[in-house]
């Protein structure tokens, strides 16, 4: 059942990246996007990622990709359509360099061996509060930071945004 | 029996889409896309491991790219916009006045 | 799939079915009871030709909206188009599935120790651990459906629309989970059965212990779902119809389903965080748990009757600069008295 889930998942999600990538209408890119994210919090299901899969489903399916579509609808891109350019020489060398990532990233995981041992499930307690816990005590403070950090983005974006008078 | 070494292929997968994506896509939009897909990618793999390591660490690990990747698109979005209202277009052959 | 699964696996589709078709069947009536209520307000009828009372009225309605034309813009993005009616419904009737409606099903007797194992007995469909969180997931999701509806009409009206109830829906989003947090916070679990066996008492329910929370809820319940007074979405005489302009026929309908779901289900959820569920004496916990739930749809149904719309800007202000401050309030207060609680009473 789990391998079913796993193989089905893996099809989605991948399958759509490859949308993301391929497709040439933005609106079309947001939506897979959004198709490999819902794909990916099923995988985080799948590995008793329980409250990590919801904050997927909220944070990127919900709120970053909505961002990325009200762009796309307010400046009207998907209108704009230019002319499909040949294969140049920067398009062969990307896709080679990809593909030649991905080989060596294989490779690296072949020689991964792991210490034998299964995940310790603590009785009664739900992963949320494993991860809040972790959260709240060891990573306090990179916890605060981040916050600053999204602070900073606010008002970065607020400063990019205002039109000059 | 679905193994860590399942999800590292899925996810190098997506990495390497996601490199891709950024290397020849031209429409700003879609190549800061491609990047969330990569930051997605390597959160698969922290999941992943916390899961098969037993501990919980990737998985805090996970919200904090989260947090940076919401801050990363809020400002690159916010950086798209700017170029499109000074450019009339978000190619990325376009911004080019820093080129030597 | 070994034998002993097939039958609870069965029973567990007999069971979502079932519910389906209880969810259904109300969101019909739901809308019945609207156009009967908001003509009682009005000094009017409402529908009561069809049957007594005009309680047929459902059904013709749905067969009119099935036999009329179908019309699809051409210009319209053909399957975005298409796409955008499902993720609405869809999105609406699946967090029916993690609301408590009853205690349990008294079955152990017929089904003996499978009911445990699969969770048959239980009034929920599933008792997921990060239930209050699931639903938010699935809701944030739902706003792409009428975004994407209001984009693919290729009409500006319709995207305007779209782009506004997208706007509003991330924006009151916040604040009606900051009004959560208060409860879950007190219940100590994302868990909506916990939550509703946390009130086990009147005085227990958390619209007494969390009465800011209760009301925030309520406002930006509203807002999220695009109810009068802040249904900006669709207001007829600024943008015809916003999103659902240029649909006709089921697809039409599809949204109106939707809409109503998402009525029934926030009704459902103020039910279960804040007024303790099915909980409640004498009568069956199920009675009890509709009871309440109809109660708060024939409230903003009522709202819908008593209050004019407001200006779209004003509604992103009070969202941003009123109900997010007073929620951050709510919760800090409650952590702080929690936490002097915890140190000294309890």
């Amino acid at each position: 059942m789990e391998t079913l889930m796993f193989y089905i998942l893996s099809v989605v999600t991948v399958g759509s990246a490859v949308f993301v990538v391929l497709l040439r209408r933005p609106v079309y890119n947001v939506l897979f996007m959004i198709l490999t994210m819902i794909g990916l919090a099923g995988f985080f299901i799948l590995l008793r990622a329980e409250f990590v899969a919801m904050v997927q489903l909220i944070v990127y399916a919900g709120a970053i990709m909505v961002l990325f579509l009200f762009v796309i609808m307010l400046l009207n891109i998907d209108q704009i359509r230019p002319p499909v350019q040949a294969r140049d020489i920067r398009w062969w060398a990307g896709a080679l360099i990809a593909f030649a990532l991905f080989g060596l990233i294989l490779v690296v995981i072949k020689g991964i061996v792991l210490p034998a041992m299964e995940t310790a499930v603590v009785a009664g307690q739900s992963n949320t509060e494993l991860v809040a816990k972790e959260l709240f005590t060891t990573y306090l403070l990179p916890f605060e930071i981040a916050s600053v950090l999204l602070l900073a983005a606010i008002i970065g974006t607020v400063v990019l945004i205002r039109k000059q008078s | 029996m679905v193994t860590l070494h399942h999800y590292l292929v899925v996810s190098a997968a997506l990495f390497a889409l996601g490199v891709i994506g950024v290397m020849i896509r031209r429409n700003l939009i879609v190549v800061l896309m491609c990047l969330e897909l990569m930051l997605n990618a390597v959160n698969l793999s922290f999941v992943a491991f916390s899961h098969y390591l037993g501990s919980l660490e990737g998985q805090v690990f996970v919200l904090f790219v989260m947090v940076v990747a919401a801050a990363e698109v809020a400002v690159g979005l916010a950086i798209a916009v700017a170029v499109f209202r000074q450019k009339g277009s978000i190619d990325v052959n376009d911004v080019n006045l820093m080129k030597w | 799939m070994d034998q002993g699964l097939v039958i609870p696996a069965l029973l567990v589709v007999v069971k979502v079915l079932l519910l389906l078709g209880a969810v259904l069947t109300f969101v019909a009536y739901a809308t019945l009871l609207e156009r009967r209520v908001l003509g009682f307000i009005q000094v009017r009828l409402g529908p009561n030709r069809v049957g007594p009372w005009g309680l047929l009225q459902p059904l013709a309605d749905g067969a009119k909206l099935l036999l009329k034309e179908e019309v699809t813009v051409s210009q319209a993005t053909k399957p975005v188009y298409l796409v955008a009616p499902l993720i609405v419904v869809v999105c609406a009737l699946v967090p029916f599935g993690v609301i408590p409606f009853a205690k349990g099903l008294g079955l152990e007797s017929i089904l003996g120790p499978m009911a445990d194992r699969f969770s048959l007995n239980t009034g929920v469909i599933s008792d997921v651990n990060v239930g209050i969180l699931l639903i938010f997931a699935i809701s944030s999701l739902g706003a792409y459906g009428v975004l994407l509806g209001g984009w693919s009409s290729n009409n500006k009206y319709s995207l305007l629309g779209g782009v506004r109830a997208g706007a509003q829906m991330i924006s009151y989003e916040l604040a009606l989970s900051l009004s959560v947090l208060g409860v879950l916070l007190l219940a100590g679990s994302l868990s909506l059965v916990d939550i509703v066996e946390a009130q086990d008492k009147v005085w227990k329910w958390y619209i007494f212990r969390q009465p800011l929370g209760f009301l925030l809820f309520l406002i930006a319940g509203a807002a999220e779902i695009g109810r009068t007074p802040f249904d900006l979405l669709e207001c007829e005489n600024e943008l015809v119809a916003g999103y659902q302009t240029e649909y006709s026929s089921m697809k039409f309908g599809l949204f109106y389903l939707g809409e109503y779901a998402h009525l029934l289900f926030l009704s459902a959820l103020v039910t279960t965080l804040f007024l303790g569920g099915w909980q409640g004496p004498i009568l069956p916990p199920a009675v009890w748990f509709l009871g309440k739930m109809f109660l708060f749809a024939f409230f903003f149904i009522w709202v819908r009757g008593t209050y004019p719309r407001l200006r779209y800007d004003r509604v992103m202000k009070f969202g941003w600069k009123v109900l997010l401050p007073v929620g951050l309030f709510n919760v800090m207060v409650t952590a702080l008295v929690y936490t002097i609680y915890l140190q000294h009473g309890g």
